[in-house]
């Protein structure tokens, strides 16, 4: 892929490297010696249940939040001054269904930033964004409030905010949870064809939500359960989730994906 | 109101107060009502009584006072949320508060009464001085060309603020000019309506626009519309029955926000079933 420049990435090809990292909110731990390294081209689901840390870890590797131990690093640069590569897709919930913006308006906020300000939007961030709506499949909904649009839809509409930005990293939070099960293939398809373009990393609490075009699969609950392939052992599982997981019962018990031809 | 009134002084000052007032509430009132920040503004207004009792004891402009005591707010409001583990609300509690004991204090200590005090607390836009009308003025102005510049960043940071400092954007200093152009209009409405009265207009017009619009600039237009509107024909019902000016314009919002309430219920009823 050519995604990376390699003069901003002096020290190692790797798009992520999360290096013993842990959390916590007071006395309360989060995140415990969390070690993860994702390569370019990659397309890694993280699951674990709710509370397990996975909106932490987000959040740390976007410099959101500090680590209290270990670091983070984003093309061997802090979160923060590589976060302009990044295409963050945070939970539908986070916004207010009532907000009066349409489609259009939410995508061309994708491309602020600090350089950005004070200055009008130029055609190329029209073009950008007239691109990001055409990927997702959103153009002709462009006009529509975004609180008039069903869960998938928004949900696309945020992943074409996220791709104004031209991110070589797609972060995806919970994304298939406000997708009902009839457009479910569909948005799989559309990670499908992204992950050629970039690296991608979604985590979710539902087992089924990683979809079969994952390359590789971690489990996250305060640790992170993961050998650098797409095969979890219903040990991890268990691990992870603390409790043998249902899914196993009627799926191979030793593989929860289908195999990637 | 029969145009020869039009011709009285007091008449022209009001219905430009009513003008500047309502310009101001319904842009950043639109801001308010769609970042939930309400409670926040009820206690930046609140607290500008501190700053009126001052200027009461001091001796200078009452407004330059609530100003002062309306700025302040805000950045004690935004340093307290990111410096101290209070929550938000709690700080606006506190500063409610304060503010209020501290201007009871303040026109306790000056000497002899303060005749107008009323008219700080509930407005009266019937003797709203020219010197006044131009502070408005400069402050609409203010107002304005801020939300202009920053347009786009202010929609993106009511929008999803946790992406927009993703982005790099400075949201919480963007969060700060928001609070003080809220300050700013608290100060512009105070002499219409009143420190207990201005969360009323900053909320009813935009509470209103908000249901024949998905637009946020076109939510400010018509939130200005409604906002100048409700202000001249209040002004004119409170001198025609004689009742108190700021009160009547509130009373006359929820009105109108009633009726508005229940057309849409009776729309949404006839195409629901």
């Amino acid at each position: 892929m050519a995604s990376i420049t390699w003069e901003q990435a002096p020290r190692t090809g790797n798009v992520l490297e999360v290096d013993h990292v842990s959390f916590s909110y007071g006395a309360t731990p989060v995140l415990e010696d969390v070690n993860l390294i994702l390569q370019d081209g990659d397309f890694l689901g993280i699951i674990g249940p709710n509370g397990g840390g996975k909106s932490t870890l987000l959040k740390i590797i976007l410099g959101l939040i500090q680590p209290t131990h270990g670091s983070v690093r984003v093309w061997g640069q802090a979160p923060e001054r590589s976060s302009h590569r990044i295409g963050y897709v945070p939970q539908h919930t986070t916004f207010d269904r009532r907000f009066p913006i349409n489609v259009w308006d939410v995508v061309m906020t994708g491309r602020l930033s600090r350089s950005h300000m004070l200055k009008p939007y130029t055609e190329e961030d029209r073009l950008k964004a007239r691109d990001s709506l055409e990927t997702v499949g959103m153009l002709p909904l462009q006009h529509r409030p975004i609180g008039e649009l069903s869960g998938g839809q928004q949900q696309r509409a945020l992943i074409a905010r996220a791709l104004v930005r031209d991110p070589s990293l797609l972060l995806l939070d919970e994304a298939m949870a406000a997708v009902d099960p009839s457009g479910q293939e569909d948005m799989y398809a559309l990670l499908d064809q992204l992950s050629k373009r970039m690296s991608i990393m979604m985590v979710s609490h539902n087992l089924s939500a990683i979809s079969t075009y994952v390359d590789k699969v971690a489990c996250l609950n305060q640790r992170l359960y993961y050998h650098g392939s797409k095969e979890i052992s219903a040990e991890d599982i268990q691990a992870a989730y603390g409790c043998p997981v249902e899914l196993l019962a009627h799926g191979a018990p030793h593989r929860v994906l289908r195999r990637h031809e | 109101m029969s145009l020869s009134l039009l011709q009285y002084d007091f008449i022209q000052n009001a219905l430009a107060a009513g003008l500047l007032a309502g310009i101001a509430c319904g842009v950043v009132g639109t801001y308010v009502v769609v970042r939930r920040m309400v409670f926040i503004s009820g206690g930046l207004s609140h607290a500008t009584f501190g700053g009126i009792g001052m200027a009461y004891y001091l001796g200078f402009n009452p407004l330059t006072g609530a100003l002062l005591f309306a700025v302040l707010g805000a950045l004690g409001i935004g340093a307290a949320s990111q410096k101290t583990r209070l929550s938000e609300d709690t700080t606006i509690g506190v500063l409610w508060a304060s503010g209020m004991a501290l201007g009871v204090v303040f026109v306790g200590l000056a000497s002899g009464y303060a005749p107008d005090l009323f008219s700080y607390l509930f407005g009266n836009i019937l003797t709203v001085q020219r010197g006044e009308l131009l502070t408005m003025l400069a402050l609409d102005a203010v107002i304005l060309a801020t939300v202009f510049v920053f347009y786009k960043e202010f929609l993106a940071v009511s929008f999803d603020e946790e992406f927009t400092r993703v982005e790099g954007v400075p949201a919480r200093a963007l969060d700060l000019l928001l609070l003080g152009l809220v300050a700013l209009t608290i100060v512009t409405v105070i002499r219409v309506v009143g420190i207990v009265l201005v969360i009323a207009l900053l909320t009813i017009p935009p509470a209103i626009a908000r249901y024949y619009t998905s637009s946020l600039s076109r939510m400010m237009l018509l939130s200005s519309i409604i906002g100048v509107a409700l202000s001249v024909a209040g002004l004119t019902l409170s001198y025609a029955l004689n009742i108190a000016s700021g009160a009547t314009i509130i009373l006359l919002g929820s009105l109108t926000l009633l009726v508005v309430l229940a057309t849409q219920r009776l729309r949404f009823r006839s195409n629901g079933t």
